[in-house]
């Protein structure tokens, strides 16, 4: 076998695999598009009534807002608490710190059915069970692991030695924190509140487990549209969450690019 | 106390309130659950007991140990595969393929799950074209059993079992492939007794994160198994949120919370973990 004819065999291979990856979400555009009150592909004639239903129903709405207040809330303070917990294990570095980095990393590798039992067990004494406090506080746990691996990463990069001649130099710790490490930490702290975001944006599992009339989150309306698997709006939405995505990964291409730009020149 | 102070480094103040709030709220009510697993309803082991005196627990154990491992030998043959042509293609072509499997990444599985129910029912767009061209005359069961799981599953893990092998390959000398061609190896020789095995750490990581994330996997099954397949998670919180048994539910987590950390000790011997994990943030 020629090696040439081996690695065109294989990138082929990729390429229709990557398609694979990501060509069946598309089928929702089209079904969104459906003249019908159901689920179904639609036959030569399209309607945008789905997206009218979907933009004008109060429980959509509200779910989509709901989402968002929650997903904010939680890219902040795990933003905060994550890039915090990375610069404190970063300036100890010690084999104590990096048994401490391990286990912080848990809640996000530990399956989400058990981390949604803890959270379901520890809420209902507590109270904070269909509460916005209690979704925030969840998400905040499961997401904060991402933002210290981002900020941790960006850390692996900055040199000690710009801490020492700040300190050198005058400044205070606080000083030398705002002005010379987080600015240099800045990409890891955006894309860890970013994927933060989209973490608890998404999340399904825990919220299934921890609310239930009061805070009903956008995948939670769409986990029960696709339970019931009739009403063609769950398409709709699923075309607007896939456009957010796309707008939200160029965003943040554009935004990655932008700062290697800066780094290198 | 200021002998204290000096011990302890200033770092751990900033380390301090996610480490308390983990402490308090996640591991907390962990431990509580493990307690659980051997006193609810009563004291002993009688939830561990069922593992053997149960049908039902036995064939859903079997039944998600079965998923997990065909799911995760698919999604990481074909995330090798991916890897390896993108680390072996040229840059820009390489940030394509990056682009898209990022992008997949990111798409809602929600969205996705939605996905595959449209195109595998059994009016459904793959039976519809299978039916169209006439390759089939009855329409193919997809969904309501495993084989519907496994499609969403893998679909879902592959971009997951690249990112470990990318790590790693990235990190390779070629200079070692171009030594065996240059002693005569051949390519297919080359790849079987040089590069593969340099992948091996990638491939650990890449098979136990792929496995750890199908143990616990709950959505993906729950619709498109269609209560036919019915996995760990799905049970969990079936007895929870229904039959409210929570010493039975307790005792799964317990298996499964042990499983993973094994898992997860084994990969920490073969690659750093957040090296793994960091690989998403690329």
């Amino acid at each position: 076998m020629k090696p040439g004819f081996f690695s065109q065999f294989n990138r082929i291979g990729a390429w229709v695999l990557l398609l694979f990856l990501v060509t069946p979400a598309l089928i929702a555009i089209p079904v969104s598009l459906t003249t019908k009150r159901f689920l179904s592909m639609p036959k030569g004639n399209y309607s945008l009534r789905h997206f009218e239903k979907l933009f004008s129903s109060p429980e959509w709405i509200s779910s989509f807002f709901q989402s968002a207040t929650i997903g904010l809330s939680t890219s902040l303070l795990a933003t905060i608490l994550g890039t915090l917990c990375a610069i404190g294990l970063w300036r100890v570095s010690s084999k104590y710190s990096e048994v401490v980095r391990a286990f912080l990393l848990l809640p996000l590798i530990i399956p989400q059915i058990i981390s949604a039992m803890a959270f379901y067990r520890l809420w209902i004494p507590m109270g904070l069970l269909d509460s916005y406090l209690g979704l925030i506080l969840a998400h905040t746990i499961l997401a904060t692991p991402l933002v210290l691996i981002t900020v941790s990463a960006s850390l692996a990069n900055f040199d000690p030695k710009l801490e020492q001649a700040s300190k050198n130099l005058g400044a205070s710790n606080w000083t030398t924190m705002r002005r010379v490490i987080l600015p240099s930490v800045r990409p890891g702290v955006f894309a860890g509140a970013l994927f933060a975001f989209i973490l608890s944006w998404d999340e399904i599992v825990v919220t299934l487990f921890i609310s239930k009339f009061n805070v009903y989150t956008l995948p939670r309306r769409m986990w029960n549209g696709i339970r019931e698997n009739t009403d063609p709006t769950v398409a709709a939405a699923a075309v607007v969450l896939i456009a957010i995505t796309l707008i939200a990964f160029v965003v943040s291409a554009i935004v990655s690019r932008r700062q290697s730009e800066q780094t290198s020149t | 106390m200021n002998a204290i102070r000096k011990k302890i480094n200033p770092g751990w103040i900033l380390v301090a309130p996610f480490l308390l709030l983990v402490v308090a709220l996640y591991l907390g009510p962990i431990m509580n659950i493990l307690w659980l697993s051997v006193t609810d309803p009563e004291p002993g082991l009688s939830n561990y007991q069922k593992l053997y005196q149960s049908d039902t627990m036995a064939r859903i154990i079997w039944t998600t140990f079965r998923i997990c491992v065909v799911t995760t030998i698919f999604s990481v043959f074909l995330g090798y595969w991916i890897a390896y042509a993108m680390v072996h293609c040229h840059q820009q072509q390489k940030n394509y393929m990056l682009a898209f499997l990022l992008v997949s990444f990111w798409i809602s599985i929600l969205v996705r799950t939605f996905s595959w129910l449209m195109l595998l029912g059994r009016k459904g767009l793959v039976n519809d074209a299978l039916g169209g061209i006439g390759v089939i005359s009855e329409p193919i069961a997809f969904m309501r059993n495993e084989l519907g799981v496994l499609i969403g599953m893998v679909h879902y893990m592959v971009p997951y079992a690249v990112l470990p092998l990318l790590v790693n390959m990235q990190s390779l000398d070629m200079r070692v492939m171009n030594a065996s061609r240059n002693l005569g190896a051949t390519g297919t020789q080359t790849f079987w007794r040089v590069y593969l095995p340099l992948t091996t750490p990638g491939l650990v990581s890449s098979t136990l994160l792929v496995f750890i994330l199908s143990l616990g996997f709950y959505v993906t099954p729950a619709v498109l198994g269609g209560g036919k397949v019915l996995m760990i998670a799905e049970y969990i919180s079936v007895q929870l949120l229904v039959t409210l048994k929570w010493g039975t539910a307790a005792m799964l987590a317990a298996l499964m919370l042990l499983g993973v950390l094994a898992m997860l000790y084994i990969m920490s011997q073969f690659m750093k973990l957040s090296t793994v994990f960091g690989g998403s943030s690329s």
